[in-house]
């Protein structure tokens, strides 16, 4: 039986500007001065971070663990986020919540998040350029940063069935949810030179199956740091997806994937389409082309298009929803929008790509940049289009390119700034969440699956969260609502 | 390659029969889309960076994750 897809993004935002133009600095300076009106500092608790660990059971001596920055700036939010500095950009990694709305929801809150983060660090700023964030995924010179989706497995699933159940979505999805960009920047796209692409992230890809997240980076990640109990738990840690601007095409990345999951849990893969032959050179044809009509060789011996796995990915999900009621991935009536948004983007896509500039990004980034190279009567390679390209990601609001394209919105101000303030209730998110709030001065350190409060009388106690399903409003608001004090709180808990 | 282009129809065919409701109303959204097409490119002539150069060839940034 499929257990709750409780669900992550983790965003590391492009970063430019700041003391020196250093992103480091930049971004410590973010961190810093949003901690100091919406957040704590609290030490990160790395006893639980094994990014060396492999999920296919071994750990592979030659790959790169990231490096442990204890003294990077680091903040958990109220509303049960993490808001840090990971190598050279801010990293905002949300709660954990239990449905793909919720997912959009506190992704957007993330997003408010780094805008308030960039007005306050430029009032501390006091030489240098301004700070600005970006939302998006490579410079165009080569460099690439991630936005990392998780997602709740069961343990007992074999890797291998994972591997062949995501694989063709993960090969064929970014003509739904890429968030697209002007020209190439890898070898693997100097024979096709494409002025445009789909995706942000496909041609960085060169492994199936890995656990680099920097070097060689794979379709599928295998690092295996469940964030709770291992003996029940993978965290399956996606990083082949783009950051999104269309609030849908974060639903559908997060809604679709959830539910192939969930299949496989239930039913297995019977019903699922094949391997491409080649997946790394799949997902590069399938980038590399914004018509959507090329075809790529499937384990099966015939030729699919990305729009054919994809008719055939839902129509399995729709089956299986016809015997299961897909509550481990969200309520009846979320599971129909996420059906319906994916049959109306399929069906959109097919019959005229660019009818889908409200819910598919890089459909609208194209269509934005070929009309602007329209009317100055600009050639695809003039620089003018790759600054339109960087700044559709500029998260300024005077600056945002993305905010102006009509994307379909899910959610309005209001319920964007709860989801800054407040966790989510239905998973541990909760609990730290209100504990971060509430008792913050006693909360020493943190992480995914644990806090260690320290008492006034000296005493340090760490309070476990292996199940992402406890520590929900459910089982802790009585709780937190009666306890005034960390003392109180731990005296509740019988430690 | 004749019996590939059949599937694709096929599919392709078995969806059109499909639930649409919720979803649908883009089509709208993105004739309003085509119609704001000239206000929003003349809006972007007014906040584009104005070095376009300087500023594609500035944005370095290290890789992550």
């Amino acid at each position: 039986m499929a257990i709750p897809k409780v669900l992550g993004i983790e965003t590391e935002y492009g970063v430019a500007g700041g003391p020196q133009n250093d992103p480091i600095a930049a971004s410590g300076l973010l961190v810093s001065s949003y901690a100091h009106v919406g957040g704590r500092f609290i030490n990160w608790d790395f006893r639980d971070e094994a990014p060396g660990s492999d999920l296919r059971g071994t750990t592979l001596l030659t790959s790169i663990a990231p490096l442990v920055e204890t003294h990077l700036a680091n903040a958990v939010l109220a509303n049960g986020s993490r808001f840090y500095v990971d190598h050279a950009h801010p990293e905002y990694s949300s709660p954990e919540v239990r449905t793909p709305r919720q997912a959009v929801l506190y992704d957007l809150a993330g997003e408010e998040i780094l805008r308030r983060a960039m007005l306050g660090a430029n009032r501390e700023t006091y030489s240098g350029d301004a700070v600005v964030v970006y939302k998006n995924n490579s410079d165009g010179k080569g460099n690439s940063y991630g936005c990392h989706e998780n997602y709740l497995v069961r343990r007992d699933i074999e890797f291998t069935d994972i591997v062949k159940c995501l694989v063709p979505h993960f090969v064929t999805r970014q003509v739904m949810v890429g968030s697209g960009k002007v020209g190439w920047e890898t070898d693997s796209a100097s024979s096709r030179r494409p002025v445009f692409q789909v995706s942000q992230r496909a041609e960085f890809f060169e492994e199936v199956v890995g656990l680099e997240t920097t070097l060689k980076r794979p379709i599928i990640n295998t690092r295996d740091e469940p964030h709770g109990d291992h003996e029940r738990f993978r965290r399956l840690h996606v990083i082949v997806g783009d950051a999104n601007s269309s609030q849908v095409a974060t639903f559908l990345k997060l809604g679709t994937t959830g539910l192939l999951l969930a299949l496989l849990e239930d039913v297995g893969i019977a019903t699922l389409p094949p391997l491409p032959v080649d997946p790394v050179r799949a997902i590069h044809t399938f980038a590399m082309d914004t018509s959507l009509t090329s075809v790529e060789e499937f384990t099966d011996g015939k030729m699919y298009s990305a729009l054919d796995i994809q008719e055939w990915l839902w129509r399995s999900v729709n089956s299986y929803l016809s015997t299961h009621s897909g509550d481990a991935v969200a309520p009846r009536s979320e599971i129909d929008e996420i059906m319906s948004y994916w049959r109306s983007v399929l069906d959109g896509l097919r019959s005229d790509v660019s009818s889908m500039s409200s819910l598919v990004e890089w459909v609208a980034k194209k269509n934005l940049i070929s009309s602007y190279a329209q009317r100055h009567a600009l050639a695809w390679d003039d620089v003018r289009l790759k600054a339109i390209d960087l700044q559709f990601h500029d998260l300024r609001p005077e600056k945002n390119l993305a905010a102006r394209m009509g994307f379909t919105e899910m959610f309005n101000q209001g319920e964007i700034e709860r989801a800054v303030n407040e966790p989510p209730e239905q998973t541990r998110a909760y609990f730290r969440g209100r504990c971060v709030s509430q008792y913050g001065d006693s909360v020493v350190s943190a992480n995914w699956d644990s806090l260690v409060f320290g008492l006034k009388n000296g005493e340090l106690h760490r309070v476990p969260m292996m199940d992402p399903m406890r520590g929900t409003a459910e089982l802790t608001r009585e709780l937190l609502d009666r306890c005034n004090s960390a003392e109180e709180l731990i005296t509740a808990l019988g430690m | 390659m004749a019996e590939q282009e059949q599937k694709r129809k096929n599919i392709a065919g078995e969806g059109q029969g499909s639930e649409t409701t919720s979803a649908a109303t883009t089509a709208g959204n993105s004739e309003k889309l085509k119609n704001d097409m000239d206000a929003l490119l003349d809006e972007i002539d007014t906040v584009l960076e104005e070095n376009a150069d300087e500023f594609v060839r500035s944005y370095v940034q290290k890789g992550g994750e």
